[in-house]
């Protein structure tokens, strides 16, 4: 079972390594991290720095991506929007993955009564127009950071519970649930022991991918007015001003734009890349 | 087909009974009562007044009778009066609002998928040449750049930049006046950036699902039969490959309606365009609560009904739904 089990990884990090884009994706990833962990160290200027003498300049050797209406630095400001993003993607992500793997688990698991009452309820939720909810609930509960990372959350396990629950299905008919059964293992153990490590790789990918959608809705929300608040920097809402300014200053939209298109590409890239090293069907 | 309609039309009952549930409890999440928002307006309210709202908006009552009361009224369309100052009865508030962003979305999803069909059938028939490569590459940005983002660039170049194209609302003011085409005309130059934005988006994905589709059926054994029996390519593709690969394309537009109507709330903003996606978020930020329960539902509704109608056409378009 264990060289089985390192025979799969080596096979697994083996295609994802071929895939040049995947690679590139992941790079992306980790040069994020990197940059999140270090904004402090990395910013040219403090993000919060009002100079009244610099307002609206264009990109320039002193202001890279030139500053705001107040002055402000926009690399500066955009480095820390990183932060921000990250944090919403992952915790946000975690929600919906820790809700969605728990129902897809007993829904497949269990089936019957539980599974019809929880897939009526995924395709209740699946009804709402989702940025709909997440805004009625963002704007009732006030906006923050907190907040937005719930809810998104909230609305977002869906997929990932039907992806899990399909999995589950076909677990349960194998032989060493039958085994596990056999031996008095008790449901708790056989869901989490047996059946969680085997469906949990779709997951991975649906995860990777829902990272990428949690930074395009905390942006949309941010960039609306109801998401991270200013004066905290995040891309989102520094593109708010972007669309202020914009007959005067494309640098406030241009620069916040392209750190979310090329976060959400690396993530996407690096989703995919997972799905096809998973997937012993795709051809090399 | 009368027996699978009517199985599926009893099937929606649950879930209208779900969705007016969660868009109810939905609104109970906020902090104090909505009766607050009004009152924080104005410190000169006095605590008999204050309860005579209450008792007008059914506050008084226990959670469930008030959920009961809002439901009856529903089934009725009846979804309240409007907590702004104006204080109109919902529904009138959004069957003013709803044609504009059902006609924009409708115009946006005929604009996809009258591209994205002829865009996947090339890349799959065409398979890795510098087309199918270039639509990969599409795909990819086109699922990366945020909505309002590209909203806003439009807007740079063709509003700012060039100034070819109005960047707000549906009309010129003062069109009224003009001539019957000069009139449309006006109005399709307002619309030309929030279509594109509408529809940019889910162009990507559906290409690729064309093209994903197209494969699967060229797979296929008929497919080979047909070639064997001497038929020109054209007609195993367009004839006999096309209507299969089409099928899924059909759940596809069901499943595509939560989010073209959660979008325009995006592009209705940022255009300021007249439509239920604009009054939803005005309604958010000032807690309009009627309005935001009522959107909502509506909302919800309205992804249902689509979907039992992609269903429906499904299982026309394909008897092996109907019978199986």
């Amino acid at each position: 079972m264990a060289y089985k089990h390192s025979y799969f990884h080596a096979v697994f990090w083996q295609n994802l390594k071929r895939n040049r884009l995947a690679m590139a994706g992941g790079f992306v990833v980790g040069l994020l991290f990197v940059v999140s962990v270090l904004a402090p160290l990395l910013v040219p200027y403090d993000p919060n720095g009002i100079n009244a003498w610099q307002v609206l300049s264009p990109p320039s050797w002193q202001h890279w991506f030139g500053t705001d209406e107040l002055g402000r630095d926009v690399l500066s400001r955009v480095i820390y929007g990183a932060r921000i993003s990250l944090k919403v993607g992952f915790v946000a992500v975690g929600i919906a993955v820790a809700i969605g793997t728990l129902v897809g688990l007993v829904s497949g698991y269990y089936s019957g009564i539980i599974d019809t009452a929880l897939m009526r309820f995924v395709d209740i939720m699946l009804c709402f127009p989702a940025f709909f909810l997440i805004l009625a609930v963002i704007a009732i509960r006030e906006p923050s950071i907190w907040n937005i990372m719930i809810v998104i959350g909230l609305t977002g396990w869906m997929g990932v519970a039907r992806l899990v629950r399909a999995e589950t299905l076909s677990i349960r008919e194998m032989d060493y649930i039958m085994a596990a059964r056999c031996i008095g293992c008790s449901n708790l153990r056989i869901i989490f022991r047996h059946i969680l490590p085997n469906a949990i790789s779709p997951v991975l990918v649906a995860a990777t991918l829902g990272v990428a959608g949690a930074i395009l809705t905390e942006s949309a929300l941010s960039f609306l007015g109801i998401g991270v608040l200013p004066p905290t920097p995040s891309w989102g809402n520094i593109l708010t001003s972007g669309k202020d300014y914009i007959e005067f200053a494309w640098w406030l939209s241009l620069f916040p734009g392209l750190a979310i298109l090329v976060t959400v590409l690396a993530y996407n890239l690096l989703g995919e890349g997972i799905r096809d090293a998973l997937d012993p069907r795709v051809k090399r | 087909m009368t027996t699978y309609l009517a199985k599926r039309i009893i099937m929606l009952i649950p879930l209208m009974i779900g969705i007016s549930l969660i868009s109810f409890s939905v609104i109970h999440l906020a902090p104090g009562e909505p009766v607050e928002m009004q009152v924080a307006m104005n410190p000169k309210v006095s605590k008999e007044s204050r309860e005579r709202l209450r008792k007008l908006y059914g506050l008084d009552k226990p959670l469930h009778e008030q959920y009961f009361s809002w439901v009856g009224k529903l089934a009725r369309f009846d979804l309240g009066r409007s907590f702004s100052s104006d204080s109109r009865p919902v529904v009138e508030k959004i069957k003013e609002r709803l044609p504009v962003t059902l006609s924009l979305n409708i115009i946006a999803l005929l604009l996809e998928f009258g591209l994205a069909i002829p865009i996947g059938i090339m890349a799959a028939t065409h398979r890795d040449s510098w087309l199918d490569k270039g639509l990969t590459i599409f795909v990819f940005i086109g699922f990366a750049v945020p909505t309002f983002w590209l909203a806003l660039l439009l807007m740079y170049f063709f509003g700012v930049k060039l100034n070819w194209l109005p960047i707000s609302g549906l009309h010129t003011l003062g069109s009224e006046s003009y001539g019957t085409l000069h009139y449309l005309w006006d109005m399709a130059k307002h619309l030309v950036m929030p279509i594109m934005v509408a529809s940019f988006g889910s162009l990507a994905g559906l290409s690729r699902y064309m093209r994903s589709s197209m494969l699967n059926v060229i797979g296929q054994d008929y497919i080979t039969t047909a070639r064997a029996k001497g038929l020109s390519e054209r007609v195993v593709i367009y004839k006999h490959a096309l209507r299969n690969a089409l099928l899924p394309l059909i759940t596809l537009l069901g499943f595509s309606i939560p989010g073209l109507i959660g979008g325009s709330v995006i592009f209705e903003s940022i255009y300021s365009i007249p439509g239920m996606g604009q009054l939803f978020y005005q309604s958010v930020m000032s807690r309009d609560y009627p309005v935001v329960m009522g959107i909502l539902v509506i909302g919800a509704f309205l992804t249902l009904i689509g979907n039992l109608i992609a269903d429906v056409c499904y299982a026309v378009a394909d008897p092996r739904i109907r019978h199986g």
